[in-house]
Parts: C-alpha cells; sequence; structure tokens
C-alpha cells in the first residue's frame, strides 16, 4: 500500500530513493549466489584447466579403461588417455560454443521480435509464420537434420544453435514488445514524428531488457545442454578433440568399470546448466518484481 | 469525531476499534476504526487510494488481504461478533448477513461459470428448494431491472455490458437479503448515465430490504448524494464522521476540507459571453469522419480552437472522443474530412507532418503511469522531444528548468526517474513535456481521471495558468463538473456525433439536446455549503 | 470455435508442407553433387549411379520434389539405403515402441506433476513448495541425457545395480524403468511450474475472493470456481511437453540402446540413409505439430469466451 500523494510542487526534500535495478534485485535471492558460485567453478575449471592439466589431451598414458595406474588420477579413457587432462581441456569449447549460439540467437531474435512487435502488419504476420514453421522442428532435430547432411561443423553447430534459438526468442521479445508499445510514451514519441529506428531502439529496446536477459540465461542453458547432446550423440566436435559431450559417448560402455571417465563430465556439465539456470531464474524473478513495481 | 457510539436495535454494523496490520512489517493499515451503520442507512466510507478504505470494507465480512491481520477491535454483524465465529460459522455469515459488492465486476464474476450457476450458489440456503432458489433468482434479477428468462441466466460474464455485469453483481449481494452489503467504489468505469442508474438501484434495495450499506468511494460529490452519512479516511484512520449534510456544511478536518474544495462543482450558471471567436481559429475541423476499419466512430464532426481558448470535448466511453483528439496529433490515421491548423492542411498522420506542426500541437496522455519512459530521467524526457523539433539547445538545462517551472515543479526534478514521482508529479512532467516546445495548442486526454481528486484539482489549476499565458487547450473528458469549471466552449459528443456544440455557460444554463439534458440530472448533485 | 478449428488444422497442414520443404531442402536440394555429398568421397561409382537415380537427381529440382511429396502422400517412404527395405514397412516396429515409452512417461509424469504443482500452490511458501519449486529447477536445468547418465552411474550396474541400463531383446519389463523414468523427470518440472503458478493465479483472482466472500466453501471454491480457469493453460503446457517428447526420445533412446524412431534415426545418419533419416525428422515434426495442434485446440475449448462467440 502506498501513502496518499500529496502535493510536492514546492515541498522537495530528498527525492524517493530508485528500486535497485535487475541485477541487484537479482542478487538478494540466495539461489543467484548460489547459481554464479556453481558457474563459476565450472568456468573457472573449463579455463584455466587448460594450463593446469598434468599431460597433454592426446597422449596415451595408461591401457583403456584402466584405473589405479600411478600419477594419473581418474584413470585412462577408452583408449589410454588421461582422463583428468580431456576434463581439464573439455570445458572451453563447450562454453565458447553454447556462448556464442545463445549470444547470436537471442541478438538476432531480439531484432525480430521488436521489428515484428513494432511494425505490425504484413511484416509482423511474415515474421511469425516463419517462426512457425522454424518452431514445428524440435529443438535438436534440426541440428541433427543438418549435421548428418553436411556434416559435423563448428560454424555449423553454432549457426543451427542460433537458428533454434531465434523463434523462441523472437516471440518472447514480441510479446514484451507489444505490451510496451501500448504504453503511451511510444505514442508519445510517434507524436513528435521520432523515426521508427530510433523509437524502437530508445524506447522500446530498454524497456524489454528484463525479458531479454531472462531469455539469454534460459537461451545459454539450452544452448549448453544442445553442444553437449550433439557431442554426445557424435556430431558435435570430432575426436580426438577433448570434450565434454564427446567424451561421454567415447566413454559410456565403459561407464561400469571406469565410472570417472562419465562422471566427470557429466558431472561439470550438471553443474554448469543448474548454475546458468538458477541465476536466469533469480533474473526472471527480479524481472517479474520490477514489472509489477509501478504502484499505481 | 463527536458522533456516539451506542447501538441501538436498528444498528446492523458496528465496528470499535478496529485495526489491522499489514505482516511481517506490522505497519498499521488502518487503526482504530470505529463506525456503526443502521439498518435502511448507507454510510459513505471516503478516501483516497492506500488510505484503507477497502482493508477497512473487507475486514467487515472477516476477510483479510494476504499478509494483513486484524490485530484489535470489534466488528459486529446484525448482532454476530466476527471474532467469536468459526470458519465455517463466517461461511454462514457472508452472503446471508454480510455481502460484498465488488469494484470491478468484470474481473468478479468467475468468467468460466454461467450466471445462474453464480446466483444461485451465492443463496446458500439449504432450507430452501430448487423452486424456490430459482424464483429467488428471477426476483432479484428484476428488482434489478435485468431480464430474467433462461437466455440471460445462461450467459457467460464476457455476454454482459459493464453496466449489467454491476447489476448482477449487486443482484448477487441483495439474494440474501443480506443485514449488511459493502460496496467497493461499485460504480468504477462506469458512465454518467450507468451510474444513475445503478447508485438509484443501490439505494432503493438498501431502503426496501433495511440494509445496511457501507459505500466505499474516493468520490465525493457521489457520496454526497447517496449516503446518510459520510466516514473520511486520511492514512489509515478515520479523521471525520458525521451526518452528510453536517460534514458538508461544516468539515471539522483540515483533509475532508480539502476533498470538497477539490471537487469540481457543476456550474449551470449563466455566465457573462466571451468575446466572439475571431476570424480565423488556430484548429478547425470540419466534416470530419473517422473510423477503424469499416466500423464508423466519428461522423461529421466540426469543431474550431481559437487562439488562448479551452474548448472541451465531453464525451462518455465510446463517444469516439478520444479517436477525435488523436486525430488532431497524428496518432489515428484513418480520418477523412477537413482539418486546419493555423491555415494550414494538416495531414492524416504524425509523419506527414512538417516538425513546425508536430512542434505547435502537443499531446498529454490519460495515464501519467504510462505515458514517461521508465529508464529515462526526466530531464531525457522533456529534452528529447526538444531536440527532435527545436533542435540541440545552448543551454538544454535552462529548457528543462524553464519547462519544469510551466508545470509547477522546481528544476531539481531534472534527475529524476519516473517511478520517482507520485501520479501527479507524473502528470506535470508529462505537461512539462509537451509545453517544453512551446506549442500553440495543447490536446489534453482525460488527463485528470487516473488521479486522485485532490491533485485532480491541482492539474486543472495549472491548465488554467497555462491557458492564460496564451495557450490553446482541447481538453477531452467526460466529467461534465470539470468542462463547466475550465472550458470556453463545450462539443458534446454522443455515439460518435456531436450532438450540442457552444459556450459553457449557454450549454449548461439551457442545454438543448436531451443527452446533454441526461448527462447534467444524472451528475451526482453536489453542494457544500462550507467548502 | 469449429471455425477457429478448421483454420488451426489448415495451418497445422500449412506448416508440415513447409517442413517438408525444409527437409528436403537441407537432405536433397543441395547444391552441388547431392549423391556425392551423400555418400561422401570414397563412394563408388556403382553406388553414386545408384543413388542418383533413386533420388531422381537427373530431374529439376521442383520435379525431384513433386515426386518426393507424392510418395509420401501415398504412404510411399522411399527405400532404405542400407537395408533396401521399405522405408514405411522398417519403421512400423521402432514408432510402435517409441510409441510405447513416451506414452508411457506422460502417464507417470503427468499426474504426478500435477499434484506436486497443485500441491505447492496450496502450500504457498511453505516447505514443500520450496523444496519442490528448487527439485524442478535443478531437474528442468540439467539436459536430459545427463539426468539419464546420472540415473544410471546411481542405479544402474555400475551403482546400486537395481536396473538394466540397456535394453536388450530378451531383457525383462525392468528394462524400461530407466529409460521412462529419465523421460519423466524431463516432462515434469515445466508442468509443475505451470500448474503452481496457474493455481496461485486463479486461487488470488478477485472471482475466487468473490466466491470466498460470497461464503463458499473451500471445497466449492477450488473445485467449481478455480479448477475450471486452470485446465486451459496447464492441459496447454501438458500438450507442449508431450510434444518435446517426440524429439526428446532421441538421445534418451541413443543412451539407453532402445530400439525406437530415435535409434533408428542415429543408425541412419550414421549410415547416410537419406531416405531413412527424412521419413524419420518427417514423422517426428509431424507428431510434435500434431501435439501442438491438440494443445492449440484445448486452449480454445477451455475459453468459454472462444466457446460461446462462433456457435
Amino acid at each position: 500500500m502506498s501513502t496518499p500523494s500529496t502535493p510536492t510542487a514546492e515541498a522537495v526534500a530528498a527525492p524517493p530513493r530508485r528500486r535497485p535495478g535487475l541485477f541487484r534485485t537479482a542478487w538478494r535471492f540466495g539461489r543467484t549466489k548460489v547459481g554464479v558460485v556453481l558457474t563459476a567453478l565450472v568456468v573457472l575449471v573449463a579455463v584455466v584447466g587448460p594450463f593446469v592439466a598434468p599431460y597433454t589431451p592426446t597422449e596415451f598414458v595408461a591401457k583403456p579403461f584402466e584405473t589405479g595406474v600411478d600419477g594419473v588420477l581418474f584413470g585412462g579413457d577408452n583408449r589410454g588417455r588421461d582422463v583428468l587432462t580431456r576434463f581439464l581441456w573439455g570445458g572451453w569449447t563447450l562454453l565458447v560454443l553454447a556462448g556464442a549460439a545463445a549470444g547470436i540467437g537471442v541478438a538476432a531474435g531480439t531484432v525480430v521480435g521488436i521489428v515484428a512487435g513494432y511494425q505490425g502488419g504484413w511484416l509482423d504476420n511474415a515474421l511469425m509464420r516463419v517462426n512457425d514453421v522454424l518452431l514445428a522442428f524440435p529443438q535438436l532435430i534440426a541440428a541433427l537434420l543438418v549435421m548428418s547432411i553436411i556434416g559435423p561443423q563448428v560454424w555449423l553447430i553454432v549457426a543451427v544453435i542460433a537458428v533454434s534459438h531465434l523463434p523462441r526468442v523472437a516471440r518472447v521479445i514480441r510479446e514484451a514488445t507489444r505490451k510496451v508499445i501500448e504504453q503511451d510514451y511510444v505514442k508519445a514519441a510517434e507524436a513528435i514524428g521520432l523515426p521508427r529506428t530510433r523509437i524502437m531502439a530508445v524506447e522500446i529496446l530498454p524497456n524489454v531488457t528484463s525479458p531479454l536477459l531472462v531469455e539469454l540465461g534460459l537461451r545459454l542453458t539450452y544452448s549448453i545442454g544442445v553442444v553437449a547432446v550433439l557431442g554426445f550423440l557424435g556430431m558435435g566436435l570430432q575426436p580426438p578433440t577433448a570434450d565434454w559431450g564427446l567424451m561421454i559417448n567415447e566413454n559410456r560402455q565403459g561407464m561400469a568399470v571406469q565410472p570417472w571417465a562419465v562422471a566427470l563430465p557429466v558431472t561439470a556439465i550438471a553443474v554448469l546448466t543448474i548454475g546458468a539456470n538458477l541465476i536466469t531464474d533469480g533474473l526472471s524473478r527480479a524481472a517479474i518484481g520490477i514489472d509489477r513495481g509501478v504502484e499505481k | 469525531m463527536t458522533q456516539e457510539n451506542t447501538p441501538d436495535d436498528t444498528t446492523a454494523l458496528l465496528v470499535d476499534g478496529l485495526t489491522v496490520i499489514g505482516r511481517p512489517s506490522d505497519v498499521e493499515i488502518i487503526s482504530g476504526v470505529s463506525i456503526t451503520v443502521r439498518r435502511g442507512e448507507i454510510l459513505g466510507l471516503v478516501g483516497e487510494s492506500g488510505s484503507g478504505k477497502t482493508t477497512l470494507g473487507l475486514s467487515l465480512l472477516a476477510h483479510c488481504k494476504r499478509a494483513t491481520e486484524i490485530s484489535g477491535g470489534r466488528v459486529e454483524v446484525a448482532g454476530a461478533d466476527l471474532a467469536t465465529l468459526s470458519e465455517q460459522g463466517v461461511r454462514a455469515l457472508r452472503g446471508r448477513a454480510v455481502a460484498y459488492i465488488p469494484q470491478s465486476p468484470a474481473s468478479a464474476l468467475n468468467p468460466a461459470l454461467r450466471l445462474r450457476t453464480q446466483l444461485r450458489e451465492a443463496l446458500h440456503d439449504s432450507s430452501l428448494s430448487a423452486g424456490e432458489v430459482s424464483e429467488r433468482v428471477r426476483e432479484v434479477l428484476r428488482e434489478v431491472a435485468l431480464p430474467d428468462d433462461d437466455a440471460f441466466l445462461a450467459r457467460y460474464p464476457h455476454q454482459l455490458s459493464g453496466g449489467q455485469q454491476q447489476r448482477v453483481a449487486i443482484a448477487m449481494a441483495f439474494i440474501g437479503r443480506p443485514d449488511v452489503i459493502v460496496l467497493d467504489e461499485p460504480t468504477t468505469g462506469l458512465d454518467v448515465t450507468t451510474q444513475a442508474h445503478v447508485l438509484d438501484t443501490i439505494r432503493r434495495m438498501t431502503r426496501d430490504y433495511g440494509t445496511a450499506g457501507v459505500y466505499i468511494s474516493h468520490d465525493m460529490a457521489v457520496v454526497a448524494g447517496l449516503a446518510d452519512e459520510i466516514a473520511v479516511m486520511y492514512q489509515g484512520e478515520l479523521v471525520e464522521r458525521g451526518r452528510t449534510e453536517e460534514v458538508m456544511a461544516a468539515p471539522g478536518h483540515e483533509y475532508t476540507r480539502r476533498l470538497l474544495r477539490a471537487v469540481p462543482l457543476l456550474r449551470t450558471d449563466h455566465r457573462p459571453e466571451e468575446s466572439a471567436p475571431e476570424e480565423e481559429p488556430l484548429l478547425r475541423v470540419r466534416g470530419l469522419s473517422a473510423g477503424y476499419g469499416r466500423t464508423t466512430v466519428l461522423e461529421d464532426i466540426d469543431v474550431s480552437v481559437s487562439r488562448g481558448e479551452c474548448v472541451a470535448l465531453l464525451g462518455e466511453s465510446g463517444s469516439g472522443k478520444t479517436t477525435l483528439s488523436r486525430s488532431v496529433v497524428g496518432l489515428h490515421h484513418q480520418f477523412s474530412g477537413e482539418m486546419l491548423f493555423d491555415g494550414a492542411r494538416l495531414a492524416t498522420g504524425s509523419y506527414r507532418r512538417t516538425a513546425e506542426q508536430r512542434r505547435r500541437v502537443q499531446y498529454v496522455f490519460q495515464n501519467p503511469y504510462e505515458a514517461l519512459n521508465p529508464r529515462k530521467r526526466v530531464r531525457d524526457q522533456i529534452l528529447g522531444p526538444y531536440r527532435h523539433l527545436v533542435g540541440r539547445p545552448q543551454d538544454p538545462d535552462a529548457v528543462v528548468a524553464e519547462a519544469l517551472e510551466r508545470a509547477a515543479l522546481s528544476a531539481s526534478y531534472a534527475n529524476r526517474f519516473p517511478e520517482q514521482l507520485s501520479g501527479g508529479e507524473r502528470q506535470r512532467v508529462c505537461i512539462a513535456r509537451a509545453v517544453a516546445t512551446k506549442p500553440d495548442l495543447l490536446v489534453c486526454d482525460e488527463i485528470t481521471s487516473a488521479l486522485d481528486v485532490s491533485v485532480q484539482a491541482e492539474i486543472v489549476a495549472l491548465l488554467r495558468n497555462l491557458q492564460d499565458a496564451g495557450m490553446a487547450l482541447l481538453f477531452v473528458t467526460h466529467n461534465i463538473a470539470l468542462v463547466s469549471n475550465i472550458a470556453d466552449r463545450v462539443a458534446v459528443l454522443n455515439k460518435g456525433r456531436i450532438v450540442e456544440y457552444g459556450p459553457v455557460g449557454e450549454v449548461m444554463s439551457a442545454p438543448e439536446h436531451e443527452y446533454t439534458r441526461a448527462l447534467i440530472a444524472d451528475t451526482p448533485d453536489f453542494a457544500p455549503q462550507g467548502a | 470455435m469449429t471455425r477457429l478449428i478448421v483454420v488451426r488444422l489448415l495451418f497445422g497442414a500449412l506448416t508440415l508442407w513447409a517442413v517438408s520443404l525444409v527437409v528436403f531442402a537441407a537432405t536433397q536440394a543441395l547444391p552441388g553433387d547431392a549423391a556425392q555429398l551423400i555418400l561422401g568421397r570414397d563412394a563408388t561409382p556403382e553406388r553414386l549411379a545408384v543413388l542418383r537415380e533413386q533420388l531422381n537427381l537427373g530431374e529439376p529440382v521442383a520435379v525431384q520434389y513433386m515426386q518426393w511429396l507424392q510418395g509420401i502422400v501415398q504412404g510411399d517412404l522411399g527405400t532404405s539405403f542400407s537395408n533396401r527395405r521399405p522405408v514405411a514397412e522398417y519403421l512400423a516396429s521402432p514408432v510402435q515402441s517409441s510409441l510405447t515409452l513416451m506414452g508411457l512417461s506422460a502417464l507417470v509424469a503427468t499426474p504426478v506433476a500435477l499434484a506436486v504443482g497443485a500441491f505447492s500452490a496450496l502450500r504457498r511458501d511453505r516447505a514443500f513448495d520450496h523444496t519442490s519449486s528448487m527439485g524442478t529447477l535443478i531437474v528442468a536445468s540439467i539436459p536430459e541425457f545427463v539426468v539419464g547418465i546420472l540415473l544410471i552411474l546411481l542405479l544402474g550396474p555400475g551403482g546400486l545395480d537395481l536396473f538394466p541400463s540397456v535394453y536388450a531383446r530378451q531383457g525383462g519389463p525392468d528394462q524400461w524403468i530407466l529409460p521412462v523414468l529419465t523421460l519423466s523427470l524431463a516432462v515434469a518440472p515445466p508442468i509443475v511450474r505451470m500448474m503452481r503458478a496457474t493455481m496461485i493465479e486463479v486461487l488470488e483472482s478477485e472471482y475466487v475472493q468473490q466466491a470466498r466472500l460470497k461464503g463458499m466453501s473451500e471445497r466449492l471454491v477450488l473445485w467449481r470456481h478455480a479448477a475450471p480457469n486452470a485446465i486451459g493453460p496447464v492441459a496447454q503446457v501438458v500438450a507442449l511437453q508431450l510434444a518435446w517428447l517426440a524429439g526428446g526420445v532421441v538421445a534418451i533412446e541413443y543412451l539407453f540402446n532402445f530400439p525406437g524412431v530415435g535409434k533408428v534415426l542415429m543408425d541412419a545418419i550414421a549410415n547416410r540413409d537419406v531416405p531413412l533419416i527424412q521419413a524419420v525428422v518427417l514423422l517426428i515434426a509431424g507428431i510434435y505439430i500434431l501435439v501442438n495442434l491438440v494443445a492449440d485446440v484445448i486452449g480454445l475449448a477451455a475459453n468459454p469466451k472462444v466457446r460461446v462467440a462462433n456457435r
């Protein structure tokens, strides 16, 4: 409940404090902090890992699936390479690919979403119909279809995942845009004849940042999952690259005798996605709070 | 607060020292409120948003919103102390001894259930047979002047008009012949004519049923015409209470006086005619028609605004008044007819008008909560249009300060964000933004309707100052009293046509069209002697 | 409402057609020699010739597409490259297995998820709600194949050794447990969250408050006033999750070596068996579109405004 507004034309004391921003509000939730810690942990392993790895990712240090070898902490993998080294090397590719795919997909989806939502009419219809067709493919199936024919290539992995994000992001941002353009400040800008591109950049974009950040987090989590599952299905990065998804694929036959080669990357992926999703959840809770914050 | 609090046998509702606090902060939402209401009478509970009047209303039904609780005091409905009742007892009481009519029936009627179901269940009296229940449903529908046939009962809420929905809500409340009925701003959003009918129905029903009514409202004018007794709430406390005539004649509390002063009076006295409009008006609209798609909402509109003149467009929701004002400013594109501004034709869309035309015609929106970009400081809200329409200012701070000053705000507001402003302050910033470019014509679309009454009066005073400084105003509103106070000439819009057009004094004192006459008659009488 | 549904159906058909275009374009209408691209560099000239013949590569692209589409419409999905059997016949058994797997998972996941969601809403901000909210958040984050592997590590032969981790033709019914459990865990979280959110929204609505103020008992409030308004959005999410299953089974079948369409797809990709790839992708997209369509229709039917508007 707000106190009734009193005339303040002459009595200007210190202005009421601004509500804290999205990040600050999100940081107040315990889950956001946990998410940041978990994510940072995995990112640290992925980034620092290659520099501290005891061996090179391709040298043979043990027999296939052999454990308990001296100086080889987690044993050898399906071909006798050091599991720990391959684990430490295998993260950054995942992070870079997932990050790039999410970034490109969200950026493109935002542009499409704002343009469709603001311009409306036939352009909106056309964009959204194309969107519907793209949405008719389950994300993974679309990626597999393209990979299977053109072959697994790094740029293609990024492109396919980004394209599969595009319609989903566009849909969310379009909805957010439509809510914003109902607001009179957009009409005020139209009434003075501000160019439409400027209206989209200055009046609309800053007011859809909350759903945008939430989408980014969500798409990042999905990207990690898709990159990993592509690797797992053998359709991602190719041997002999050290990659967490691929590691799981290569070593899953020996899971019963040498669980480490699967357990390490699986745990890392799980911790990373949980961390990213906790942050996203914090952001989305904060965003809901902020959007509701306008007291009437 | 001199009213004695002794109940007698005609007392249906007794509230004594009621206090409700919010959890977990323990802030008192209402503190120590005492009221009594007799059978067949209505108590008007007046206060602005946030004064705690709705909280009080709900506590009369032993209902607390999430995270609030009653921490002290007593509520007796028809002799039964609510605090002593079990959950089951409270349920039996609701609808039978005390009933509630919500603010917006559109959201309070269940969208998934037919009217029959919702009406029948409100009469939860197991001693009645199914036939008797049906009979009672039909009877109460007739009493609120709704059809009582099966086809009507089979409808869903969304198939009714706003006025009908409110009547259904009233019927639902009266169906169990309650001792006490709580009405929470039940006419919000209804146009004047519908409001008058609904108020009439409420008055008649409480009298016929011998029900004690608690009518919650922010509108002093409505309450003055309806209630036998008035209680004024301010920041959770009851600051004044007494018979309506007494409160109106001699308000005891400063806040009540402010409320009374703020209500625009309907002036029907004939004022001396202002000088005749000059040869070429600033804005001339001739033979304008406008619509959306194939529906026409405006037809054959002739209106003109002279320099320094205030012309009011008076109409209820759906009359097309907003469409007309948006056409003038270039936000509504689909119109035909002649629209001349300072002798030059205005194109249909703002983007096809010259920058000079856009600079000289500015618009202020209805809802100040939606009219400011929440991500921009006040300074940038004002400078944005200025840069686009006038050019890069030499001294931007001076531009901002001057605009704020014309809107009666100090320059220190420049660095605030909209969220740091109250509703009234926001509307002032909107006005500052509009006047920064020194326009000749300001189009104001219901700019006071989203604000509390006391703030409304300040905004109206501000507009009058602007007009005195030479600005022409096109003032769009549904409030006839406001028109009689601010405008020089008025155009009355009904169903897309101007039914009456002339100097305010003439129209108010001798309305020619029956629609105008009905509007004036339906506007609540309000005549505070002491204000 | 019938008209709205017909429009949706037509639109679904149109989408399916567009999907067929994309599938065709991605597999056959590639720049250069599609046969060479499909079979790889070390393909024998004879095999290349056979493939060109089978895909009608000699004809213009539009004609190729028309012939391909005509075949599909008539139920002729072509002949598998790798085992020379008609694709339609070859797919019959895997489709059945996959549908069984999906159906079982839906049967397990949906009621449990609905119950957990509803109970969380009623116990809002209490221990149960917090636990289930955290649990669904965590499970929803992890990619489903990772959930599967974690379950294998925990319950499979390497861990507690409760259930078999690989599907075998002679295996007992307990080999269904881990795949069904994995898919159920993947499907459930969004249903739980939607159920909870919708219930809370409905329970806090003014019409539910009004029902309480009318003196209705909690049971009536819940079942008569709240439930009908919650069905629409929840049913839609359930349907969407079932649609997700169509794509989600691929990785899970691959993981558990389960003989369904997902496994067929992965084998087909490994063998570059184009007709089979085309058929499976079309099939999965078709199921996906169909279930989405059902979700749409449910959403329409649950809304009295739509139901009454176009009698």
